[in-house]
């Protein structure tokens, strides 16, 4: 019972870890199957965090602090997207000067409107946050542990957010295998001189791909700030967005692999946790610094496993040139 | 880079890089007036802030000598087609070395501690280079994740020996104790008192010459020995490196291993220079300045040279200017480092062909004027 109990628990944080990640991987998978690499999804998330911290705290509603969210991601991916599409810059670069950029610009505007050395209010007003979900009758099922506790602690109780991330999963999935636009954004990441043969614009279409990213980047942003906290914080992303990207490689850029790669390191994540001061058989008490490291260095082991057999798309990364 | 018409030399590496920084300066003044201070005045204060007084001086170069090491670590991968994002965490095991070198021996004769102190900073930070390198050349891991996450175990690497390890018994702040008289750097204004210059004291200390010969020492390794040549080959073209008998393994793991022990270079002047103990995240950030560098400065040490104490200004001018502003704070300065790597990195052709044609234009008005 007692194991039990603590399953349900361990799942129900594996997936609270798991939600942005999904998102911002989701996202990553548009931009990265229409052929430019996402590395300012960190950047995005950390951007999108700060404008619905900020916009939620001001306005007193999560709602608007979504929309913030979601248009700053937006203008930082069209910011990629004009150096990178329109100006063919190095990709790698360009995420990273994003990434840097928001890094610094979050604290300043932090510092300069709230005063509050770079953070933004608690947000602790009714409506300011994105909260649990409880689904009708989730209490009187606890009193049948099984499956009464499954219900009332993982599918019920979780944040409107998570639910939105689950879904997108088949919904990109089925936008990617199934629609003319996702035929069209696949074929524009392996080969683009096909695509604009056909009389379709290369351009528009990376365009689109990253606008995608940054309204998912936005959701994932905005669930860090107004729904797993209470606020924006300086780096409080903490590598969650190159997670992310590695959890769309090792998931080859596929819904459903990447979605395990996701609850994979999340599941790790929630595991390391919930052993935070715990004395464990063999090693005794692990160090906290060990229990942060472990995602990171799951990452390095998954992606050399992969050992070279990664089905990128092949014009990934490639800077399109019309007149060639 | 394929180019129908090159600028003249002095355009592509002066002006074009001065353009560049105007226009991220530009954008940064435009979030400065957004925050409601004036842009002008704090142009004011930053230049007066870096360049105004010998200490500001001695400050900037202190902080262009962090940069300079940083900056030389990404170009060597760069020329050879590798983006190294891990300067930072390999600057930090780098110093690692270094420190330790200085706890031990530290009451020994400083000319037999600097050299083994400079030699750990090396070998620190190329082992912690050489993993990704050899994950990339052997496994086919992305580099760019690979040093991305080595940055963050690097981070929790550190910190847990400072915590647990290395922490000076009975503190309370994760810092080691003082190192000994023998592993500090002498500080430039003494040797400068010594000679008889007077001149302000600063954390300015010899490192910033040991960061000068590492330029040169870059320089001829790029551009004047074989393995050099080998990684620009596979740098500009690595197909044709492949068919030029040039292996992908020994460019990737040989560059990389070296532009780690470069990283390393930071602990002498900051540790040994500076802090004389190890402490939490001691880099602060230099390994990404050492991105904007690197980009700014082209990729050629001299370019790199001139960044770097561009960037050191922009630090000590920042923290003066955060002083007098309360508005305003040093992040300021990643966001000006974030819209350099951009400009200079991502749009770096921006503002070549309006440059070429203007340059046609005077060019012909000239002639015209004169013939």
């Amino acid at each position: 019972m007692e194991t039990y109990t603590l399953i349900i628990l361990l799942l129900a944080a594996t997936l609270r870890v798991a939600t942005p990640l999904l998102l911002a991987a989701l996202g990553g998978m548009f931009s990265e199957r229409a052929g430019v690499i996402d590395l300012g999804l960190e950047g995005k998330l950390l951007g999108a965090a700060f404008a619905s911290a900020a916009v939620s705290a001001v306005t007193g509603s999560a709602w608007l602090g979504l929309g913030a969210g979601i248009l700053t991601a937006v203008g930082l991916a069209l910011i990629i997207g004009f150096a990178c599409i329109t100006h063919r810059g190095n990709q790698v670069v360009a995420g990273m000067a994003i990434t840097l950029m928001v890094g610094g610009l979050g604290p300043t505007l932090g510092l300069a409107w709230f005063n509050l050395g770079g953070q933004t209010p608690q947000l602790d007003g009714a409506g300011q946050r994105f909260t649990a979900l409880v689904w009708p009758w989730a209490q009187t099922a606890r009193e049948h542990p099984w499956p009464g506790l499954l219900y009332a602690e993982l599918l019920s109780g979780q944040n409107l957010l998570v639910y939105v991330a689950a879904l997108l999963v088949p919904v990109s999935g089925w936008i990617l295998a199934q629609t003319r636009f996702g035929l069209r954004l696949r074929a524009v990441g392996e080969n683009p001189h096909a695509v604009e043969t056909a009389g379709i614009s290369v351009t528009w279409l990376r365009y689109r791909a990253l606008m995608i990213s940054g309204v998912l980047c936005g959701v994932a942003g905005t669930y860090l700030a107004t729904a797993a906290s209470a606020g924006f914080v300086r780096d409080m992303t903490a590598g969650k967005g190159y997670l992310a990207l590695a959890a769309l490689i090792f998931g080859q850029w596929r819904p459903w692999p990447t979605l395990g790669a996701c609850l994979l390191f999340a599941f790790t994540d929630a595991l390391a946790t919930r052993c935070q001061g715990v004395a464990l058989p063999l090693v005794g008490v692990m160090p906290v610094q060990f229990i942060l490291a472990l995602p990171y260095a799951l990452t390095v082991v998954l992606l050399a496993g992969l050992a070279g057999k990664t089905l990128a798309p092949r014009a990934l990364g490639i800077p399109y040139a019309k007149d060639k | 880079m394929s180019r129908s018409s090159a600028l003249p030399r002095w355009a592509e590496w002066g002006l074009l890089p001065l353009i560049n920084l105007g226009v991220a300066l530009a954008l940064a003044g435009g979030v400065v007036a957004v925050l409601g201070e004036s842009p002008w005045v704090a142009v004011k204060l930053l230049v007066a802030g870096a360049f105004g007084s010998q200490e500001g001086i001695g400050y900037t170069l202190y902080y262009a000598t962090n940069f300079i090491f940083t900056g030389l670590a990404v170009a060597v991968a760069y020329q050879a087609g590798l983006f190294n994002i891990g300067v930072e965490g390999q600057a930090y095991v780098g110093g690692l070395g270094v420190g330790l070198v200085a706890l031990e021996w530290g009451e020994a004769h400083p000319l037999l501690v600097l050299p083994l102190a400079m030699l750990a900073g090396a070998l620190g930070g190329a082992a912690w280079a050489w993993l990704p390198a050899w994950l990339q050349a052997r496994r086919g891991s992305h580099i760019v994740i690979t040093t991305i996450m080595f940055n963050f175990l690097a981070s929790a690497l550190v910190t847990y020996l400072l915590v647990n390890v290395l922490i000076k018994p009975g503190q309370q702040s994760p810092e080691t104790r003082e190192f000994g008289p023998g592993a500090m750097m002498p500080a430039m204004h003494e040797v400068l008192g010594a000679g008889g210059i007077a001149f302000a004291a600063s954390p300015w200390n010899i490192a910033f010459g040991l960061a000068l010969m590492a330029a040169v020492a870059v320089w001829v390794l790029i551009w004047r020995t074989r393995w050099g040549y080998a990684w620009r080959v596979a740098g500009e073209n690595p197909t044709a490196a492949i068919y030029a008998g040039i292996a992908p393994a020994r460019v990737i793991i040989g560059s990389m291993v070296i532009s780690g022990a470069l990283a390393g270079g930071l602990g002498l002047n900051e540790l040994l220079g500076s802090q004389h103990r190890i402490l939490i995240d001691f880099p602060g950030g230099a390994g990404f300045v050492g991105i904007a560098v690197a980009l700014m400065g082209r990729n050629h040490p001299a370019g790199i040279v001139a960044a770097a104490v561009l960037f050191g200004g922009l630090y000590q001018g920042g923290a003066q200017l955060s002083f007098d502003l309360p508005r305003i704070n040093r992040d300021m300065v990643v966001v000006i480092q974030g819209l350099v790597i951009l400009i200079c990195g991502a749009l770096g052709d921006i503002f070549h062909a309006p440059l070429l044609a203007m340059l046609h234009f005077w060019g012909r008005a000239r002639r015209s004027a004169t013939g």
